[in-house]
Formats: C-alpha cells, sequence, structure tokens
C-alpha cells in the first residue's frame, strides 16, 4: 500500500546576495531530500522561503506584532511541514539577524515536533561550529528537532573534487543529510494534522478552579 | 448600536512642532474630549487604565465621576479595566458606586494590561495573567450579584460574609465587556457569562479577529444566551479624517509615522490596507466602517480610538466634530436599518434591568419545570407507569403542540 498523502518540505533561506551561495546550498538540499523522498515512493510538496523577500515584513511583525499577508503565508508554510531545510549564510560567529528576526516572530510552539536540516554557508570553514554552537541549540529551544548531519559549504566547498582530500565532498554532505531528513519527513504526520487554534487547555474553566464559586 | 470614542490617555509629543502637553494639561483635555463626545451626539466615552508612563489615567473612576457630572446622556465605560492587577472588590465597589453618581450611564471593559512590569508591580505573575483574568472576574461578578459573598480562592485573601457596598444600581450589575485580541480563553469567558466581547482590532489584521469573534458567538450561544447573531459584540476603530482625503493622508502622516506602538515600523499605506485605519474623506471613513458589519455580523458597538499619538487638542476636537456630524448619522442610520430585529441594540443599564429579569424569569421557569418533572417522575414511578415525563406538554415542559 502506498502513501499517497503528500510530504511537505520548506527550503528556507536567509541569503542577502543575488544570487546567494546561500540559496544555491538551500536549493541542492532540497533536490537531495525530494529525490530522497521519491526513491522512497511518495509525493513531496516543497516550499521555497527566500528571507531577503521579507526583510521589511518581518522588521515590521517585529514593531506592530502582526505579521503581513506574505510574511503570514511563509510562517504558515513553516508552521505545517513535515521536514524544514534552514540555511543561513554565517556573520560574525553566529547566524544572520534576518535568520534570528524571522524565528523571533514565529510563536514558540508552532515548530514542536518539525525535523530540521540545519546549514549554513561562510567564507572558510573555521565558521562551521557555529552550526553546532547556534543553530542547533535554536531550534532545540523550539522543540525542532534538529538531525545530526549539519552541513557547512565554505567558499572552497564549490571547488573541491570529490574525495580528493580524503574527507566527504559537499555533494556527498548534502546527500547524506538529505537522506537524514527524508527518513523524518517519511514517518511524519505533521502536515495532516489539524490543529485547533481555538483549543482551550482541558484544565480550563470559565470561572476558575480554585474554588471561585 | 452604539457609538464612541476611547482613549488610552497616552502623553504624545506632537511631532510637528516638538511639544508635549503636560500631565495636568493632558488629563484635563481628555475631561474636555469626553464633553465634546456628548455635545456631537456619541453615545459613548470609554478610558484605558495604566499604571506606567507615558499614560496617565491610572484613576478611571475619578476622572469618569467627573464626566458623569458634566454630561447627561453619554455612556462611560472604560478600555480598559484591569482585572488581573486590580483588587476585584475595589472593582466592584468603584464601579457601583460610579453607577450611582452617574445613574446607570456606566459599564466597562476588561482587560488583562499589556506591560510587563505592572503585574510585579501589582504583586503579581505575569504568567498568570488568564488564571488572575477568570478568577478575579468569577469574584467580582459575585460581588455584584450577591449580597453577602463567602469566598476563597488561588490569588487573594478569602472573603467571610462581605457585602460589597454600594449595591449595583436597582440590583444590576455594570454590562461588561471583556477586551482581548488573541486569547480565546477571554472570549470564551465571555461567552460563558453572556458578557460583550470587545475585539479591538486596530492593529491586526481582520481576517483574525473574524474567527476570534466567531468563535466568541458560537460559545455564546452554545451557553444560552441567545443565538450566535445575539451575542454582544464591539469593534475598535482608528480615524483621521479630512473634507479632502490627500489632506488627512498630509496632516495624519507625520503623527502615524512617529506614533507608539506602530511608528517607525509599516507605512501609513501599508497600515491603512492591513488594518482598519482608515485615513481620508468622511465618506471614505462611512464606507470602511460599513465593511466592519459584513466581516463581522451585526454589532453593538464601535469605539474610534481619536485623541492618540500627540495629535493636539483642538484638532482632535475638529475630529470629533466631524465624526459626529458626517460619519455617525449615517453609520447610525445604515447599520440600523439593517440590523435585524432579533439582534440586540447596545446595551444600556435600561436593557440589563430587562435582560436580568427576563434571566431570572427564565430560571424561574426552569426551576419549575425540573419541579414538574421530578414530582411527575415520582407519581410515574408509583403507579408503576413506563411513560416517559417528557411526553407532558404544557408551558412548564415546553410547549410542543397540543
Amino acid at each position: 500500500m502506498t502513501d499517497t498523502t503528500p510530504r511537505k518540505v520548506v527550503a528556507l533561506s536567509s541569503g542577502l546576495s543575488q544570487p546567494s551561495s546561500t540559496r544555491l546550498l538551500a536549493d541542492r538540499l532540497a533536490e537531495a531530500t525530494v529525490a530522497d523522498l521519491e526513491d522512497r515512493g511518495l509525493e513531496v510538496e516543497l516550499t521555497t522561503i527566500d528571507l531577503r523577500d521579507l526583510a521589511h515584513d518581518i522588521t515590521n511583525n517585529l514593531m506592530t506584532g502582526f505579521p503581513s499577508a506574505k510574511l503570514g503565508a511563509a510562517i504558515d508554510a513553516i508552521t505545517r511541514a513535515d521536514g524544514l531545510i534552514a540555511v543561513t549564510p554565517i556573520f560574525t560567529a553566529s547566524y544572520s539577524g534576518l535568520f534570528k528576526s524571522f524565528f523571533d516572530v514565529i510563536d514558540n510552539t508552532a515548530l514542536i515536533g518539525l525535523p530540521v536540516l540545519i546549514a549554513a554557508t561562510g567564507g572558510t570553514p573555521r565558521h562551521s561550529l557555529a552550526l553546532d554552537h547556534a543553530m542547533r541549540p535554536l531550534f532545540s529551544y523550539l522543540r525542532a528537532p534538529v538531525l545530526p548531519t549539519s552541513v557547512f559549504a565554505a567558499a572552497e566547498d564549490w571547488g573541491s573534487s570529490a574525495g580528493g582530500d580524503g574527507l566527504p565532498s559537499l555533494p556527498d554532505r548534502i546527500r547524506r543529510a538529505a537522506g537524514e531528513l527524508a527518513a523524518a519527513v517519511a514517518v511524519s504526520t505533521r502536515s495532516a494534522d489539524v490543529k485547533d487554534p481555538f483549543e482551550l487547555d482541558a484544565s480550563f474553566s470559565p470561572v476558575g478552579g480554585y474554588g471561585a464559586q | 448600536m452604539q457609538f464612541g470614542i476611547f482613549t488610552v490617555g497616552d502623553v504624545t509629543t506632537d511631532p510637528t512642532n516638538n511639544t508635549t502637553p503636560t500631565e495636568n494639561e493632558r488629563i484635563k483635555a481628555i475631561l474636555t474630549i469626553a464633553q465634546k463626545a456628548e455635545e456631537v451626539g456619541l453615545d459613548v466615552f470609554a478610558l484605558g487604565e495604566h499604571h506606567n508612563e507615558p499614560f496617565v489615567p491610572s484613576s478611571p473612576t475619578t476622572m469618569l465621576g467627573y464626566v458623569a457630572a458634566k454630561t447627561e446622556n453619554l455612556l462611560l465605560s472604560t478600555a480598559t479595566t484591569l482585572i488581573t492587577t486590580n483588587d476585584p472588590v475595589k472593582i466592584a465597589e468603584d464601579y457601583a458606586m460610579l453607577q450611582h453618581v452617574a445613574d446607570g450611564r456606566v459599564d466597562l471593559m476588561m482587560g488583562r494590561g499589556n506591560t510587563g512590569p505592572v503585574y510585579p508591580w501589582f504583586g503579581k505573575d505575569i504568567r498568570q495573567g488568564i488564571p488572575l483574568a477568570i478568577e478575579n472576574y468569577a469574584l467580582l461578578r459575585r460581588l455584584w450579584d450577591e449580597d453577602v459573598v463567602d469566598w476563597e480562592g488561588q490569588f487573594r485573601t478569602p472573603l467571610q460574609g462581605f457585602t460589597s457596598t454600594p449595591r449595583p444600581l436597582d440590583g444590576v450589575a455594570p454590562f461588561v465587556w471583556h477586551g482581548s485580541i488573541r486569547s480565546p480563553e477571554i472570549a470564551e469567558q465571555a461567552a460563558y457569562y453572556g458578557d460583550g466581547f470587545f475585539a479591538n482590532h486596530i492593529f491586526w489584521p481582520k481576517e483574525h479577529f473574524q474567527r476570534l469573534i466567531n468563535y466568541y458567538r458560537q460559545r455564546f450561544e452554545f451557553y444560552g444566551h441567545g443565538k450566535a447573531d445575539q451575542a454582544y459584540v464591539g469593534l475598535g476603530g482608528q480615524v483621521f479624517m479630512a473634507k479632502n482625503s490627500q489632506d488627512a493622508v498630509n496632516q495624519f502622516r507625520p503623527y502615524f509615522d512617529n506614533a507608539p506602538v506602530y511608528g517607525h515600523g509599516p507605512s501609513l499605506e501599508d497600515f491603512t490596507e492591513q488594518t482598519p485605519l482608515t485615513v481620508g474623506s468622511p465618506q471614505q471613513v462611512i464606507d470602511r466602517t460599513l465593511t466592519f458589519r459584513e466581516t463581522f455580523g451585526d454589532y453593538q458597538r464601535q469605539l474610534f480610538l481619536m485623541d492618540h499619538a500627540g495629535l493636539p487638542l483642538k484638532t482632535v476636537l475638529e475630529q470629533l466634530d466631524m465624526l459626529g456630524e458626517l460619519v455617525v448619522p449615517t453609520l447610525r442610520k445604515e447599520l440600523e436599518a439593517k440590523r435585524p430585529s432579533h439582534v440586540p441594540d447596545g446595551p444600556t443599564h435600561q436593557s440589563e434591568i430587562e435582560r436580568m429579569a427576563a434571566r431570572q424569569a427564565a430560571k424561574l421557569v426552569a426551576e419549575a419545570d425540573d419541579e414538574a418533572r421530578s414530582a411527575v417522575a415520582a407519581e410515574a414511578t408509583r403507579a408503576g407507569a413506563s411513560a416517559s415525563p417528557s411526553t407532558h406538554t404544557g408551558a412548564a415542559f415546553g410547549i410542543k403542540g397540543a
């Protein structure tokens, strides 16, 4: 029996330049994840989000407390996804401010249980641990499980030969990370779950529960 | 349908001339604005309550008591009364007193407050915001509805044999609105008590409030207070007018760009598109406000925010002239004509007296019904009959035809 429910995957890039190597990495990861899921006989709906297009909306949301329609659609897509590919450039030892601001305007319970593949770009490989000391804890706080393999692409990675130095090449690492994400997405029911935004806590009483009556 | 204004009472620098009113000037301006509301034919003046700068109204019943003495017909309300950090006993006393002073021209809007430190300043924990709103209101209700109250809760010292004085005017508590911009718990609370729900939707897109208000309406019906479209809904609004709409935009833009909350954020154009803010001609304000009814259903109260962001008193009074002369009469006529007869008008002291009497009568009928049912059941048991009491008909059983 084949599962015909399409799995929803979002690829998020917070690269600022156009064209952007961060977007390039997000696209390679998305492509590999989709291919892996299709090999498993699953249908995939891929949404790609460039935070650059939402930069003003994100700032406005920080100030007014509500998202514009365009930003709201991006937040909804991530909230209801089965898997997230989150890619940021490393700026000043961490994820970019725009990347952080985007997650600051999302409800802190909205991403619970969302499998996340984290990836980053930077000038040199010396920034690669930012993935583990900055990005991983951000998603841990949001209770979104982060997959073990993270992918860092330094400028030189785009030109290194496969396995030339005895280490896995960028395409190898992309395939490995995508495989981990695909395995988690394959068993996810997140996008099929219907959430009632007005669901009250079972213990809630409109008159209070402390002998008020 | 009731039309009015609400003020948060902010002291804000006028960005066009860099002058800031003193606290005294702002307080006096608010009192002038309230009296102007009656003069231009509005129905309601609602005052905020704040305990932090730059807001001045920390003591709403003092100001509303003054307005009560200076006006004849204006309904005095709050926007909002802090149900979380105030002692419900003091709210019960203060507003019952105001009810007597103002001959019943009083209602309240409950809110949780939006300034974090106010909770600890008043000895409360902001993480308990919802439980405080729920428990404090449950006590407030009893203090108004029952003459002698024994009470014990989580957040306040117990009460034994306490009578809140004065008793509500004519034995009927002020009508209560519950204001919320995102919490279904508060919509649920409003529905449970058959109270009003006020959605101050001026900063947020309408789709969000449409869902919240629909939820309140459905729960109002669930709790047996009437049909969903008979629930009491109030809405916020924010307008700035000039005869020529481009003049309105030019005059308001510096205030918008520097306003508390959204200043230096979205553009005026984006904000007017995304929220109910309307900057333009009186006709544009009329057209926009009429869409509220299409979005949220027939509603009972429309309050406009007119005096914030450093607008000078003179401008605010001119705006109120336009609102009273050119906008509200048309809105009143159009909305009244569209409102079906079974949908209640805006609540007043008189309508509350009638509603409470009807509620009391319904309760007596239900009790008589229960008694009759148990008497019939007892009779049936004695007679060994298997007939269900629900086959009986008549007024006490609900009329099902002869």
